[in-house]
């Protein structure tokens, strides 16, 4: 138990210390970093709770694949350091109104009362073959089955639109088409010149 | 308090007792390369150090220990020094819950499917902290090439594995040897043929290993993500990749051979003839295997280009995994025996 409230506080500090450099770091890459610690550390209090699927699914998404795309983004920018500074303060009030407007929603939504009693939470201890994948699964597909598979519907709306608004063919495409080389014949390429002009 | 301390010296052991002898089989794998690489080009091979050149690997080590490690000016050197030790510390750590034999076994966790494809997933990050901290063209191409290659390739892989957790319902991974049990036709490669395919091709996609070495791609970016590494640095970058390939051929033998399982099972003269081998000689050899798979494809296809890789990815290998899973739960809903009865 010692072990665990020690794991819990150094990996909550872990959590709280990475977000917050999130935010604070100049360097966009650098703030990515964090952002993977920030992850890995709140994997490890899911993990706490006995909910191995989910911890490991962060990782797994969102470390491995959701930060590896955002990482390749980040890395590819030339960010003008300086540029950065100069407009950190420009957008200060209206981001102000936008941060009150969310903790405003925040401390609307998340009462005390939603989340139960976390002391409880935290002493949770289940059988050694209890699988949290399996009652997780049962969850998804019998109660919770119309708000994910809604959930799925909108992520596909998401990608069609997004190779809806970015792909476009340009008009001085050089690509391959492998259809057209097949049929091409040779009337189509080849026109033979003798020295009396073209020869029909 | 006395008891956690022996539990943790005995972990301690046990980690050393799987660790010391992976570091062995990858200074050997590298020779084993060179060795079947040249027979395969009808060369020798290194023969000089030691009796067939079987001292080649610590000469190796030895020379690469005592070069200096550069670090460029203009490079992020904390993130520089770090690149290689993420990418060997998500190698090595993943071997926690491999099983060996129906004993030995690490960390026999629930999740342990799961726990490889998460740290396999983090692999990438030391490839792509090395090609942005080098500060260097070639590094950072090299970077790009890989994260595109392992999250495109991660997608069939992890659809590969669905398909084996829905064969064996669970994902543990000694579970999932022990659901394989009856003998060679009762292995998970026959009902999940594709599976096993595609696993295999985006698990050498995923090591960036040839056909897929685009990362490294010599003749294009130099060496890609590593180009500014040297001496020790270099070397556990290397260590790194040869480390992933004997995990992605472990993982490929628990998860569609059968793991420790013996290939006579259930056969009536050969079964009781060969049933004092311990399984982790059955292990060792399909691992073994799937190594030589490794040099084997290396020897024989020429690199794969971007856009080919991109194609073979998503509209090859994915489909093919969507489609079989189907398929698969139609098999498991039928009861079809021997494997889903």
């Amino acid at each position: 138990m010692i072990i665990q409230k020690l794991v819990f506080y150094v990996f909550s500090a872990l959590l709280i210390g990475s977000s917050t450099m999130v935010i604070v770091s100049r360097q966009s890459v650098r703030a990515a970093f964090f952002l993977i610690v920030a992850f890995c550390a709140s994997a490890v209090l899911w993990m706490l709770l006995e909910a191995e699927f989910l911890a490991l699914l962060l990782i797994f998404v969102y470390v491995g694949a959701v930060m590896t795309l955002f990482m390749f983004v980040v890395m590819m920018l030339n960010l003008d350091k300086e540029a950065v500074q100069e407009k950190f303060v420009r957008y200060l009030p209206f981001a102000v109104v936008v941060v009150a407007l969310m903790v405003g929603v925040l401390v609307f939504a998340v009462k005390p009362g939603h989340l139960g009693d976390l002391s409880v939470a935290m002493k949770a201890h289940h059988a050694a073959d209890y699988s949290n994948t399996k009652v997780l699964g049962m969850l998804l597909y019998t109660r919770y089955v119309y708000a994910f598979e809604l959930a799925a519907v909108i992520l596909l709306i998401a990608i069609v639109a997004s190779i809806g608004l970015t792909h476009r063919e340009k008009s001085n495409n050089k690509r391959q088409r492998v259809v057209a080389q097949l049929e091409a014949n040779k009337a189509d390429r080849l026109v033979v010149i003798t020295d009396m002009g073209v020869n029909e | 308090m006395m008891n956690l301390l022996i539990s943790l010296v005995w972990i301690v052991l046990k980690v050393l007792l799987i660790a010391l002898p992976l570091l062995g089989a990858v200074a050997y794998m590298t020779l084993a390369e060179r060795k079947i690489l040249a027979y395969a080009h009808v060369r020798i091979g290194p023969n000089r150090v030691g009796l067939f050149g079987l001292l080649q690997p610590l000469a190796d080590g030895v020379k690469l220990f005592f070069k200096e490690v550069i670090i460029p000016t203009k490079a992020n050197s904390i993130v520089f020094i770090l690149a290689p030790i993420v990418s060997f510390a998500t190698a090595a750590a993943a071997w926690a819950v491999i099983p060996f034999s129906p004993s030995w076994i690490l960390a026999n966790v629930n999740a342990s499917l799961l726990y490889v494809l998460a740290l396999t997933s983090l692999g990438v990050y030391g490839i792509m902290m090395a090609g942005w901290s080098s500060n260097s063209k070639y590094a950072l191409l090299g970077a790009m090439r890989s994260t595109a290659q392992v999250v495109s390739y991660e997608i069939a892989m992890g659809f590969a594995l669905v398909g084996v957790l829905m064969a064996a319902d669970s994902t543990n991974l000694q579970d999932i040897v022990l659901h394989q049990q009856g003998g060679f036709w009762h292995w998970y490669w026959l009902p999940l043929l594709p599976m096993f395919i595609v696993y295999w091709i985006s698990g050498v996609a995923e090591t960036n290993r040839a056909p897929f070495d685009m990362a490294e791609g010599e003749a294009e970016i130099v060496a890609g993500f590593h180009v500014e590494y040297s001496g020790m640095s270099f070397a556990i970058f290397f260590l790194a990749e040869y480390a992933n390939m004997i995990l992605i051929s472990a993982l490929a033998s628990v998860l569609f051979l059968g793991g420790w399982l013996s290939p006579f099972e259930g056969i009536p003269f050969l079964g009781p003839l060969f049933a004092f081998v311990p399984g982790i000689v059955w292990f060792f050899a399909k691992m073994g295997f799937f190594l030589f798979l490794y040099v084997w494809l290396r020897a024989t296809f020429p690199r794969y280009r971007y856009d080919q890789i991109m194609h073979l990815g998503w509209k090859v290998l994915i489909p093919v995994t969507i489609v079989w899973i189907v398929i698969e739960g139609l098999l498991i809903q039928l009861k079809v025996a021997p494997w889903f009865n």
